[in-house]
């Protein structure tokens, strides 16, 4: 683009200032968790690691990573199932109230969470609770699931647009029926869409607070409402600035997998 | 991958060759399996859940037990819309969404402009990446590392810039870099679609900078820019806990919302008071649907 070298300074300069907007509060929450006071000062006191030992003996802590895990693994499935079986229902059919359907799989990011959240609260207040199921991990799953679904949705959908069904009836009409056709054709077309949106789910899940908040059992704390919980006890804060500074740096892991998925050399060396 | 199908099955008509072939004369079936368990979930799930919240909206809470009473009855919409503290909740929560709206297309059309048309390719792929991370760290965390800046000596202070403490201006700012990825990521895509032919031959037809950007990448941009304005729009009507931490006494509809069901047992309210943003939100997608904002998402 021809700009003048001064507006190129200046756009870089906006950039740059825009990265520091971007990353210095994360950058403080990782610093501050190696601070050796006990209440948060500026700049920190002294270096120290002791925390990170403290926090990885809380049982608290340990219980809400295994939660968060646990939600998170069976939202990351669930949605998995569903959202491939949307996808293949709205790209390889047509039919009446299609769109509707397509609007109803995003419904559940549009609205706030915490709409989200109290309507499945109602519902299992006054559906499950009669039918056996209380508040604990498996409402969670349910409600994380909700969300989830979307985004498998999307990126399987985008892929589906991408490979012609012409393959799935060529598949056919060289005698494969319709589960071999989906296991040998059309899986392995959708594999890397399939791991891409497995991995948003799982971070999606991951982080989320409100609709967990309003779908917990008393006893079920994922990592982010374990945060919650403890974030206004000070005795805990240095224990809460760990696992804030923590969950800052497993951010990392899932940026580098989708890099890896998404560069094409990388694919077709992982995912034959 | 041929040799791995298995010829046998292929040849002998066991049951699931033949409900396979049941499937394949019938594709309004296989649409129907297809359609069955993500219907079951959302369509009744989902939106049956939806349904009954806004049924229980028309109910009321005995004052005395705290129980619901399954009577049908518009007061708690009457107090809504007439109750001058809920007004002005609204009022202030449609503001704080406007200005975190404002702040971020500021920010992300210069910072977008910069990785689309200025970075080298090498340079783009990092900045990309850049902008991505942070949408992975966690929402909680985010809003909380911003408690350090602004509290009293802390990073801001430190920092030499001026610090608004907690309180609306410091709920805007965070609200604001929660949702910057947002519209950052649909402003990029829609800058990188952009041919660069067409800004040069702007160029070559005597515009500077400023009138390329007024009036050809603006305009072109801008079906991207209101598919990132849904994001932080709507995000920003709901929000409660970013509210709670650096928010002070700020109280947006998120937090009414938060306090009728919690504290106050009162789910009726809380329930006819969700219905502001979810009814915002809608008018929002009509009023943006014509301008193919739908299709950025």
């Amino acid at each position: 683009m021809n700009l003048s070298p001064a507006s190129r300074i200046g756009l870089r300069i906006f950039m740059i200032v825009g990265l520091a907007f971007i990353y210095v509060p994360l950058l403080v929450v990782v610093i501050s968790s190696f601070n050796t006071s006990k209440i948060f000062g500026w700049p920190p006191d002294g270096f120290t690691t002791k925390w990170w030992g403290v926090a990885a003996e809380n049982q608290g802590v340990r219980d809400a990573l295994a939660t968060s895990l646990k939600a998170g693994l069976g939202a990351t499935v669930i949605a998995l199932v569903l959202g491939t079986m949307i996808s293949l229902a709205l790209q390889r059919y047509s039919f009446f109230g299609r769109d509707a359907i397509s609007f109803l799989v995003i419904l559940p990011i549009a609205l706030p969470g915490i709409v989200t959240g109290i309507a499945l609260n109602t519902a299992i207040r006054t559906v499950f609770e009669p039918l056996g199921i209380s508040f604990g991990l498996l409402t969670v799953v349910i409600g994380h699931s909700t969300f989830c679904i979307v985004v498998v949705f999307n990126n399987v959908i985008a892929r589906l647009r991408r490979v012609s069904g012409n393959l799935e009836e060529a598949s056919m009409d060289l005698g494969a029926s319709t589960f071999q056709t989906f296991r040998f054709v059309t899986f392995p077309a959708m594999r890397s869409a399939l791991v891409a949106g497995a991995l948003l789910a799982f971070g999606l899940s991951f982080d989320e607070i409100v609709v967990t908040t309003f779908t917990a059992g008393p006893g079920v704390r994922t990592l982010p409402l374990w945060i919650y919980d403890n974030l206004f006890r000070p005795n805990q804060a240095p224990v809460v600035n760990v696992v804030a500074a923590f969950l800052v740096i497993v951010s990392i892991i899932p940026i580098w997998a989708s890099q890896r998925l998404a560069s094409p050399k990388d694919t077709a060396a992982r995912l034959p | 991958m041929t040799t791995t199908v298995d010829q046998r099955s292929a040849l002998a008509l066991g049951p699931v060759r033949r409900f396979s072939a049941f499937l394949y004369r019938r594709p309004k079936v296989r649409l129907a399996v297809l359609l069955s368990a993500p219907m079951l979930w959302l369509g009744v799930l989902y939106l049956g859940s939806l349904f009954m919240l806004l049924i229980s909206a028309f109910w009321t809470t005995d004052t005395f037990t705290g129980d619901l009473v399954r009577t049908f009855t518009f007061a708690n919409f009457s107090e809504v819309l007439t109750s001058p503290v809920y007004r002005a909740i609204t009022v202030r929560t449609v503001g704080v969404a406007l200005a975190v709206t404002l702040i971020c297309v500021v920010l992300a059309v210069p910072m977008s402009l910069y990785m689309a048309k200025i970075a080298s390719p090498r340079m783009q792929r990092l900045l990309v990446v850049a902008i991505l991370m942070p949408l992975w760290a966690n929402y909680l965390v985010k809003a909380y590392a911003w408690r350090g800046m602004f509290a009293n000596g802390g990073v801001l202070e430190w920092l030499h810039l001026p610090n608004p403490g907690y309180g609306l201006p410091a709920t805007i700012i965070v609200l604001s870099y929660l949702w910057l990825p947002y519209m950052i990521l649909p402003v990029y895509a829609g800058l990188e679609r952009l041919p660069n032919s067409l800004i040069e031959a702007s160029s070559d037809l005597g515009a500077g900078a400023g009138r390329t950007i007024r009036s050809i990448v603006i305009p072109i941009l801008m079906p991207s820019i209101i598919a990132g304005t849904i994001f932080t729009f709507s995000l920003s009507l709901g929000d409660y806990i970013a509210v709670q931490l650096v928010g002070s006494k700020t109280q947006l509809i998120g937090n009414a919302i938060f306090a009728n069901i919690g504290a106050a047992n009162n789910l009726p309210l809380a329930a006819a008071l969700a219905t502001i943003p979810i009814v915002i939100i809608l008018i929002y997608l009509t009023l943006v649907r014509r301008t193919g904002a739908l299709e950025e998402l």
